[in-house]
């Protein structure tokens, strides 16, 4: 038994010599939640596809279960998906949709009728059988589309931004339901999305794309809390963003200034950037402050204030919950482990 | 109020155009003139005469050939707009043109071009010639109305299906791919379930033109295939008996409508879930 249950080795695409997911190597366990995260075009979705047998990888291969199923057909593989804009079959009813997959393997009627209203009281929607498609709202087809894939008891499902059309409270809803179910039926999801709220609630592991290529892979706490360039910084929550000086183990220079942190093992006088949550820093006097700035811009965000502090021609994003007039002159205070030192990496245009 | 005056125009062409001739036509249908008097006699003697078993048959190959051609068409054309539903998009459009082109020509000329073809002395016999095979006769046959309807009608039958495909969802085939369908099974249960409104429209665009042409049984049957068509012009141009002329049409026209009624309640259910997507 190998605990990966899904293997992408070296795993290329090209769309007409362009490109797409550039070499990529990653893994899934059995029964882990997986989002790969990234802005639109970083080749999340060409990915999913892969996996799923949509698309075929121009080189690399993907295994399942340690051997490659990079040459099946969608149709042979044990994964289904989840699609974005659920693709339910709008000349069936609710009940023929769930039943399809089922149909296809010619199980016995009366099995079929068990999964299928198991399957509807999974998702809370039982009696909605003779329903027809169009006459559910988006959340409603959004469970019948989930019900669908895992009706099919696959042991990896797919989900292509699945919660994408849905609003904000309805999304939320879904994400704890899409958690609860995952855990539940301890079945491995492969989640594909652009938010990184989503991503950092629902996950075990996330991979973080870009550009084709995979930034970081990790735990929601480590993307956070130790991103591994200025890209993941960014997208992951607000970051002030800096270039700095790596003096040596321990001392970093940026922002004017010299301060001890708690990362080491870089070359001495490494020219890095460094990543401070605009949450983790906090005023105090001007004479106190390690840094002096002047407060330009204040929005109220609900439970916190974001306030712009400018110090000379350097823009600091701050969170906090005390509000400080606009043009009065701050200290800002952070410390040592809250200066997150990352290796500068080439940026792609 | 502007909506109703704007539609006026309409109002006005489909009542000059289409409401009164038609009323004529129903009124020509129950009447007779009296051969010696000239009097005009409310009658439905010609209906009557319509039942003669000789119009009946006549009645009955128009509708068993434009039947066989419309499921040729359908034999023909449902694969067809697959194939050019299916090519990439800048293909698609030249094919999409190249199949519409020949409708760009006249249908007269269309017609006479295969009279050339398949005459004594047409291309195929010179061909058979040229091969040392016996050769045969095309003309003038049930075979060459057949194929006069069938090559005629037949980009009705591809372009309503071809539109429909095309408008089918990727994601819908996909997901039955996904829940293990091959394509047979995707093919039989997804694809033409959903194209069942240009199955249906490609049907009637084929049916009714096939059912009531005079010019194809005229040129390629010769004059020995008399369809319903032929019987009309007969009665209008040769006759001169304009009454029997458009009490074969009434029957006609209600033929036509009952088997497109018959055709949209096959339509209804579907159209509307396909237009949803």
């Amino acid at each position: 038994m190998n605990s990966k249950i899904i293997h992408g080795v070296n795993v290329v695409k090209e769309f007409d010599g362009v490109r797409v997911v550039d070499g990529i190597d990653f893994w899934v366990k059995q029964e882990e939640f997986l989002t790969i995260l990234g802005p639109s075009g970083c080749g999340k979705t060409t990915t999913l596809r892969m996996i799923g047998g949509f698309e075929t990888p121009t080189s690399g291969e993907i295994l399942f279960d340690g051997k490659s199923i990079t040459d099946l057909p969608p149709y042979q593989r044990p994964i289904n998906t989840v699609f974005q804009r659920y693709a339910l079959f709008p000349h069936m009813d609710i009940y023929e949709n769930i039943a399809f997959g089922l149909r296809i393997k010619k199980l016995p009627e009366s099995e079929v009728r068990d999964r299928v209203s198991n399957m509807l009281k999974l998702v809370e929607l039982d009696g909605f059988e003779k329903r027809s498609v169009r006459s559910l709202s988006g959340g409603q087809q959004q469970r019948i589309a989930i019900a669908r894939a895992l009706v099919n008891e696959p042991k990896v499902l797919l989900l292509d931004e699945p919660l994408g059309a849905l609003d904000l409270k309805l999304r939320k809803e879904m994400q704890y339901e899409l958690k609860s179910m995952q855990q539940e039926l301890g079945i491995t999801f492969i989640y594909v999305t652009h938010d990184q709220e989503e991503a950092l609630t629902m996950s075990d592991k996330i991979i973080i794309m870009n550009d084709g290529r995979i930034q970081q892979i990790g735990s929601p706490i480590d993307i956070y809390n130790e991103p591994e360039n200025a890209f993941v910084a960014d997208f992951i929550g607000e970051s002030n963003i800096l270039d700095g000086i790596m003096h040596e183990d321990y001392l970093v220079s940026f922002a004017g200034g010299t301060f001890k942190c708690v990362d080491s093992g870089f070359s001495r006088n490494e020219n890095i950037e460094v990543v401070i949550r605009p949450e983790d820093i906090v005023f105090t006097k001007p004479e106190d402050g390690m840094i002096t700035g002047i407060v330009d811009t204040i929005k109220f965000k609900g439970v916190h204030y974001e306030m712009i502090v400018m110090q000379g021609e350097t823009e600091w994003m701050i969170h906090s919950t005390d509000m400080v007039q606009e043009g009065t002159e701050v200290g800002l205070h952070f410390d040592p482990d809250e200066i997150h030192i990352m290796k500068k990496v080439k940026k792609n245009v | 109020m502007f909506r109703k005056h704007s539609a006026f125009p309409y109002v006005l062409w489909s009542a000059v155009f289409i409401i009164i001739p038609l009323l004529l036509v129903a009124g020509y249908s129950v009447t007779t003139k009296d051969s010696q008097t000239g009097e005009v006699l409310l009658s439905l003697e010609n209906y009557q005469k319509f039942f003669d078993p000789l119009y009946i048959k006549v009645l009955w190959r128009s509708v068993r050939l434009a039947g066989q051609a419309t499921i040729i068409c359908l034999a023909l054309g449902y694969p067809m707009a697959m194939i050019l539903a299916n090519m990439p998009v800048k293909k698609q459009r030249t094919a999409a043109l190249l199949f519409i082109l020949p409708m760009w020509m006249n249908f007269l000329l269309r017609t006479y071009a295969w009279m050339s073809i398949l005459g004594k002395n047409g291309i195929v016999n010179r061909v058979l010639e040229f091969l040392h095979l016996p050769q045969g006769h095309f003309l003038y046959n049930e075979g060459a109305v057949l194929l006069g309807m069938v090559y005629n009608f037949l980009p009705f039958m591809v372009l309503p299906i071809y539109t429909v495909l095309t408008k089918i969802d990727v994601s819908l085939i996909e997901a039955a791919e996904d829940l293990g369908a091959n394509a047979a099974t995707v093919l039989r249960y997804i694809i033409v379930p959903l194209s069942v409104p240009g199955i249906i429209s490609g049907i009637t665009m084929v049916f009714m033109p096939a059912v009531s042409t005079f010019v194809i049984s005229a040129l390629l049957g010769g004059g020995q295939f008399m369809l319903v068509g032929n019987l009309v012009e007969q009665q209008f141009l040769l006759v001169n008996n304009w009454h029997f002329g458009s009490a074969i049409s009434m029957i006609l026209m209600v033929l036509i409508l009952i088997s497109m009624a018959v055709l949209n309640r096959y339509d209804t259910s579907s159209e509307k879930e396909v237009n949803m997507i």
